[in-house]
């Protein structure tokens, strides 16, 4: 059955994996797009996953309301985390790069979360509650779309819904236009009324909560548990990053883009399975190594072909990325 | 209201007092942490300053952890003070370690005893390691407009699975496999006896290569301070239109900047092997994460190659005492909190150097002064 094939595998295998990457781009892209570049995607994310697991051991009751509960823990302790970086480079104007950096280096797995871990004992504690595959569409039986798009959980559901909703507030909405007028011209945003550090407040804390909700895809639907260090989010923030750059900043292209990244990251599951699966030479069986590192090599190729073609024009950064506003200094 | 004035000139004890203001205000935020999750600061405090810097035989062990940070922390300072930020230390330093233990194994191989030699010899071959994987986001940035912070943390994790492969899944000449031991627990093979660098002092032992740190942290100061190329690195960190205007070449800049930065990365992870390790050890380098820490040293440092030293001490210091503290009064992870609250308020302080804060009534609009408010704006 074609079902049960290893393309369809890794197809589906591409939509998890993505489903992280797309929730916590489309929270950077929010960021970026008012102005502020935050390096601390990473960091937010491993707290916001460390958060969410915590959430589920705390909790009790049904399924729905705990996981409910437990990604809006997640985002509120992305959202924390973004606050550090906003306050710091919007109020008091530090480097945004340097800060995000911190950020990622305070928040990440040898700092806030593996405090946290540590203090809470989450990584003794068994996984009591995780996203199931449901059939909202009742189309899972369908060939090849059906086991990929329409049996997976509700977050994958959720993050599409987001996508819509993000591409239609930047693109269609009075909000959604004030946010690229701080992102491309702060000065004059200013001069119209709008309130540039009330935005980007809004943005980055936004931001950041959705990459805590991407963190907490890992820690509650793709390897239910925590693990000390870093090794559960393992570069997705900076493949978000790349992700961003990617989509050129639209909301639209983050979707295929993070199926695309997605596949990248699942990868080296894929080819392990694979490679037991079916006798591949010995040389790619003894040495895992070589395809757990591809994705981040892949990423690498995609920015260079993306910078070395397009992004010349600097096609969709926003223009006041990375640049602090001081109104007294237009 | 408060409205911020930049500073048109800076007294000389700012650069003393806020530096000083924003540890004082980061131990204060890490008070309220430890409070919080149950612990007494004061005792903890105390715990620190002993075991980091007082106590017997602290200040060796601090050293110990200050000498890699003291590279790492050289590499990003020389590399971010041209805003290019490469922050593929972590990675560099692996190359170097494995550069080191390779030329090292080599000349053990054929029977060389002599430390001086092994010494040189580590040093240009991890260098030259450090910078060649330091020059692909180097040249990515210069001649494809590539970001060079995703390409170069990219490679942090394409080496560390590099070094994994030589040492547990392959047969590399890096591995041991003469005892059955060793092939069952997979471990680097152990350096020849005259790859082990020498240390110096007697109650405060210093290694080789905090020394060598010391020195490439001065050739830093002068090549930056003193030079043209040091000159030019400043211009394009200010602006790199008026440099090309100016006829200076941007992308061989990008290129030396980057090799550099490598090159001093890799030495560092030389004196991993040749001063602590002898041995190349995956798992230990990157559960250090020294090429991380090194980002908050060159950060606290703010890009200066002699505070680059003062601050790997003090840092050394608190990742030492975060060793030997480890347990109930110390969770792991602290170290990590402490040196991320003590970046964001050196990064909020510097908001004092730069501004200065008035305190200013608001001033009621007129009507009639309207449009001269008008203009003002």
């Amino acid at each position: 059955v074609i079902n049960d094939s290893l393309l369809v595998i890794v197809l589906s295998e591409a939509v998890l994996y993505g489903t992280p990457l797309l929730y916590a781009a489309l929270g950077e892209l929010l960021a970026e797009r008012s102005g502020v570049l935050n390096l601390g995607v990473e960091g937010m994310m491993l707290f916001g996953a460390a958060v969410g697991y915590w959430v589920t051991q705390r909790v009790h009751g049904g399924d729905a309301e705990v996981l409910a509960l437990a990604v809006l823990g997640a985002a509120a302790g992305g959202a924390a985390m973004a606050a550090i970086h906003a306050f710091l480079t919007i109020t008091l104007r530090a480097s945004q790069i340097v800060s995000g950096l911190a950020l990622t280096i305070f928040a990440g797995g040898l700092g806030l979360s593996a405090y946290f871990g540590n203090e809470l004992h989450l990584a003794d504690l068994p996984a009591t509650h995780q996203f199931g595959s449901i059939d909202v569409f009742g189309l899972k039986d369908v060939r090849v779309l059906g086991p990929v798009l329409f049996d997976q959980s509700a977050l994958v559901y959720a993050s599409w819904a987001l996508t819509l909703v993000v591409a239609l507030y930047l693109g269609r909405t009075r909000w959604g236009l004030n946010v690229r007028a701080v992102g491309e011209a702060p000065a004059s945003a200013d001069a119209m009324g709008i309130g540039v550090a009330l935005y980007r407040y809004v943005h980055v804390l936004v931001g950041g909560a959705l990459a805590g909700v991407g963190g907490a895809c890992y820690s509650l639907s793709i390897t239910p548990g925590w693990v000390s260090g870093d090794t559960l989010v393992n570069g997705a923030g900076w493949i978000a990053i790349a992700l961003v750059i990617f989509s050129f900043w639209r909301a639209e292209f983050c979707l295929a883009g993070a199926y695309l990244f997605g596949a990248l990251s699942a990868l080296p599951f894929a080819l392990q399975a694979k490679s037991t699966l079916e006798r591949l030479p010995a040389g790619v069986l003894r040495a895992p190594e070589l395809y757990q590192a591809l994705p981040y090599v892949l990423t690498i190729v995609v920015l260079v072909v993306i910078s070395t073609s397009l992004a010349r024009r600097r096609l969709g950064a926003p223009a006041a990325l990375g640049v602090p506003y001081a109104r007294e200094e237009r | 209201v408060i409205r911020l004035e930049r500073r048109l000139e800076r007294p000389w004890w700012l650069s003393v007092a806020v530096p000083v203001g924003s540890l004082a205000v980061a131990f204060a935020i890490m008070a309220l942490v430890l409070v919080a999750s149950g612990h007494d600061p004061w005792h903890t405090y105390r715990e620190l300053v002993v075991s980091a810097f007082t106590g017997n035989g602290a200040l060796s062990a601090t050293l110990i952890s200050a000498t890699p940070i003291l590279f790492t922390g050289l590499a990003a300072a020389v590399a971010f003070r041209m805003q290019l930020f490469n922050i593929g230390a972590e990675g560099q330093l692996y190359f170097g370690a494995v550069g080191a233990s390779w030329i090292a194994l080599r000349l053990g191989d054929h029977g060389v005893g002599s430390t001086p030699l092994y010494v040189l010899t580590m040093c240009a071959a991890a260098g030259v390691l450090g910078a060649f994987w330091a020059l692909i986001p180097g040249v990515l940035r210069a001649f494809a407009h590539t970001n060079e912070i995703l390409t170069s943390l990219m490679l942090n994790y394409v080496a560390g699975y590099f070094i994994t492969y030589l040492i547990f899944d392959s047969a590399s000449y890096w591995r041991d496999i003469s005892t059955l031991q060793a092939r069952t627990f997979p471990q680097g093979k152990p350096m020849p006896s005259g790859a082990e660098w020498s240390t110096f002092g007697s109650s405060v032992v210093v290694p080789l290569g905090f020394l060598i740190g010391l020195a490439l942290a001065a050739t830093v100061w002068v090549l930056y301070s003193r030079t043209r190329f040091g000159f030019e690195v400043g211009v394009i960190a200010d602006s790199q239109r008026a440099a090309r205007y100016a006829g200076m070449r941007t992308r061989r800049k990008i290129l030396a900047v980057m090799a550099l930065s490598g090159l001093i990365a890799g030495i560092g992870g030389a004196s991993q092997i040749g001063d602590f390790t002898h041995t190349l050890d995956p798992s230990g380098l990157q559960g250090a994460a020294f090429g991380y820490t090194g980002i908050v040293v060159a950060a606290l440092a703010r890009y200066n190659p002699f505070a680059v030293c003062l601050v790997a001490v003090l840092l050394g210091g608190l990742q030492n005492a975060g060793f030997t503290l480890q347990g109930v009064d110390f969770p792991s992870g602290l170290v990590g909190v402490m040196q991320g609250i003590i970046l964001f308020c050196a990064l909020g302080g510097e908001l004092f150097l730069r501004y200065r804060l008035r305190v200013v009534r608001r001033v009621r609009p007129q009507p009639s002064g309207g449009p001269a408010t008008e203009g003002a704006r």
